[in-house]
């Protein structure tokens, strides 16, 4: 290693690049014991990145971005030798294969174990954060390798909870809405491949960042692009990548379950066919689905006439029909939900051959209460709706 | 918007109540998409490491005054450039690796202004960015380097400025010197005695005749190197009996 690091810090160009392949070379290493004998080329690793070289630098981040995967030795050994200030300095580069290779260290960092303690609250105090929002818009009809890492990273970061009000405060939930609905556009022209590496961590620091439920989210997020953006994706993403229907799925999840404003706009989008047509995608799709359409059902008899009127109980007898005890059990909840804010639909699932559906789970211990307390039903005389009584001029009844 | 009751608590045995969720890094929602974004890395790793043909262009030299490099490629040229040009103190020649490694030298060896004021107050910079301690001593400083940011502690861009470590480096730069890290290039580079990177220098410290480093056969030298070894180090080397002749 002396010899190796003494060529790596030499002036001759050529050789000091031949090295850093070496170092590389051996920062690829499973064993953690090759990484800690690189221990001693940390500091130059670090003093190089603020060269100018690009390849040159390109490798040096790539190496450190491995040796810091292995060890925790090299991380801590990193930490104190400065690398959240090195790459703070060196986020100012104007070139991408050198922000792409900055973005992969930084986002092993984020992943270590350690890194919600020791390594996050280094980086929200530095510059990175408000560089990291900018990048991650950055150059997307080019070449999205610098916004992939970078989203990459603010997923952990925003993950970890560690000061997720500060990057709110930085404005990341109106610039990652806007990187959303520019994805859609770009899903919906077909222009990018793998579009899906970015997508997914935008998503899911979306949803995060709404499940911590602070003051001024709601607001930040309330655009109706933003439910037609989702239900492209989702589209798109079906055949090849379903990771992403459910992950699109957990943002609905969060936009409906509180604030009506997605609920209405869900109904007025008429987006409730296309979100049926998920349910036979798989388990996981199948539950979200249920989930969301019970924070819509939950919101009251308008919203339950109106999934009523866009058929929704034929799809629910033929999931019933199917399913597992979890996902029959997420119908029954629907079910219930729909019956009670809008009796009519109680009268049509009967007549529509729903009591056979809730027959064959009565016995299941995990769902027989509720099963009984829907067939139940089937025996009661329907009672008015608490709905019918308001007058009609307050549901919209039409639809675009 | 549609008018909303009063949220009410669920109705026995039914439990549904909206919530948003929350998915921890671990969270099996996740899985899918995790193992999406490992497969993309491992083929960044994998085309980073192949090194990819650079196109080659006709041979052409460095234009800088007295260095006649050549190079077939423009990243040779580039990171060639980068490693003995650009960083380049414009009172010694010596080369840096970084603009933040030649401030500091410039201050520390060639501001007469920052000598009088180290002798009343702590001047010398801790050299890790965003550290923000400063220190007596060179030799202090290099304490802080190595306990505190766990520097190596013969780092290569740390050399106390040459008077006070001339008597270190008395030995043939042939034999290997027991403080000097054991490398290859000390063939052609005998000894690093300041806090730079360059071919130049050690010519400063050697106290043999130059002749007998120039003597060494030409094979020695590693093969890449094209600059005959009288013309680059001619340079260093009216400097360097310049400067023995100002050592103390």
């Amino acid at each position: 290693m002396r010899v190796l690091i003494g060529l790596f810090t030499s002036s001759l160009a050529d050789v000091q690049m031949e090295a850093a392949h070496c170092l590389h070379e051996l920062s690829h290493s499973s064993d953690p014991a090759v990484a800690e004998a690189c221990l001693p080329a940390t500091s130059y690793l670090l003093t190089y990145l603020s060269g100018h070289s690009i390849e040159f630098t390109e490798l040096c981040l790539y190496t450190l971005g491995n040796l810091v995967v292995e060890s925790e030795a090299v991380r801590k050994q990193l930490l104190p030798q400065g690398i959240i200030s090195a790459l703070a300095s060196c986020i100012q580069s104007p070139h991408e294969a050198v922000l792409e290779g900055l973005g992969y260290v930084l986002s092993q960092l984020l992943q270590a174990k350690e890194a919600s303690i020791e390594i996050i609250p280094l980086v929200l105090d530095s510059a990175l954060p408000q560089h990291m929002l900018q990048l991650v818009c950055s150059n997307l009809e080019l070449g999205m390798g610098v916004a992939v890492e970078f989203a990459w990273c603010l997923h952990y970061v925003v993950c970890s909870c560690v000061n997720n009000a500060l990057l709110i405060s930085q404005g990341i939930m109106s610039t990652l809405v806007l990187l959303l609905l520019e994805l859609a556009s770009m899903v919906s022209k077909a222009v990018a491949d793998g579009l899906e590496l970015l997508i997914c961590p935008v998503l899911r620091c979306l949803s995060n960042l709404l499940a911590e439920e602070m003051e001024g989210c709601n607001m930040q997020v309330q655009d109706e692009r933003l439910l037609v953006a989702l239900f492209t994706f989702m589209q798109y993403f079906l055949n090849h990548h379903l990771f992403i229907v459910q992950e699109c799925l957990w943002l609905l999840n969060n936009l409906t379950a509180d604030e009506p404003f997605f609920c209405s706009a869900m109904l007025t989008l008429d987006l409730i066919p296309a979100l049926l047509q998920l349910l036979p995608c798989s388990r996981m799709v199948a539950l979200l689905v249920l989930t969301v359409l019970c924070n819509i059902a939950e919101k009251g008899c308008a919203y339950c006439q109106q999934l009523h009127q866009k058929a929704v109980l034929s799809s629910l007898i033929s999931i019933l029909t199917l399913s597992d005890a979890e996902v029959a059990g997420q119908c029954l909840e629907l079910l219930h939900l729909l019956f009670l804010h809008w009796p009519e639909a109680a009268a049509d699932f009967f007549t529509q051959a729903g009591l056979q559906a809730l027959e064959q789970h009565q016995h299941h211990p995990e769902l027989q209460e509720r099963v009984r307390a829907l067939m139940n039903l089937a025996t009661q005389p329907t009672a008015a709706s608490p709905c019918s009584l308001v007058s009609s001029a307050a549901v919209p009844s039409s639809l675009p | 918007l549609l008018p909303v009751p009063a949220r009410a608590p669920p109705q026995a045995p039914f439990r549904f109540s909206p919530r948003r969720l929350r998915c921890p890094r671990e969270h099996e929602l996740l899985e899918d998409g995790d193992i999406h974004r490992h497969l993309y890395l491992q083929d960044i790793l994998v085309s980073v490491t192949q090194v990819t043909e650079k196109p080659k262009v006709s041979e052409f030299s460095c234009h800088i005054a007295g260095c006649c490099q050549v190079f077939d490629t423009l990243e040779g040229y580039e990171h060639h450039y980068n490693t003995l040009h650009r960083n380049v103190c414009s009172f010694c020649k010596r080369s840096f690796p970084s603009g933040h490694l030649l401030d500091i030298h410039i201050l520390e060896w060639h501001d007469s202004l920052f000598q009088i004021m180290a002798e009343k107050q702590s001047m010398y910079q801790c050299l890790v960015q965003g550290c923000v301690e400063k220190f007596k001593s060179s030799k202090d400083r290099k304490d802080h380097l190595v306990t505190v940011h766990l520097y190596p502690s013969d780092f290569r861009f740390d050399r106390p400025k040459k008077a006070k470590s001339s008597t270190k480096h008395s030995k043939s730069p042939l034999l290997q010197n027991a403080s000097m890290p054991v490398d290859i290039k000390t063939f052609e580079q005998p000894q690093v005695d300041s806090m730079e990177i360059s071919p130049v220098e050690n010519m400063e410290n050697a106290s043999q005749p130059l002749s007998s480093l120039i003597s060494l056969p030409p094979e020695k030298h590693l093969n890449r190197s094209r600059i005959p070894s009288t013309i680059c180090f001619g340079q260093g080397a009216a400097r360097g009996f310049k400067s023995m002749r100002k050592k103390i």
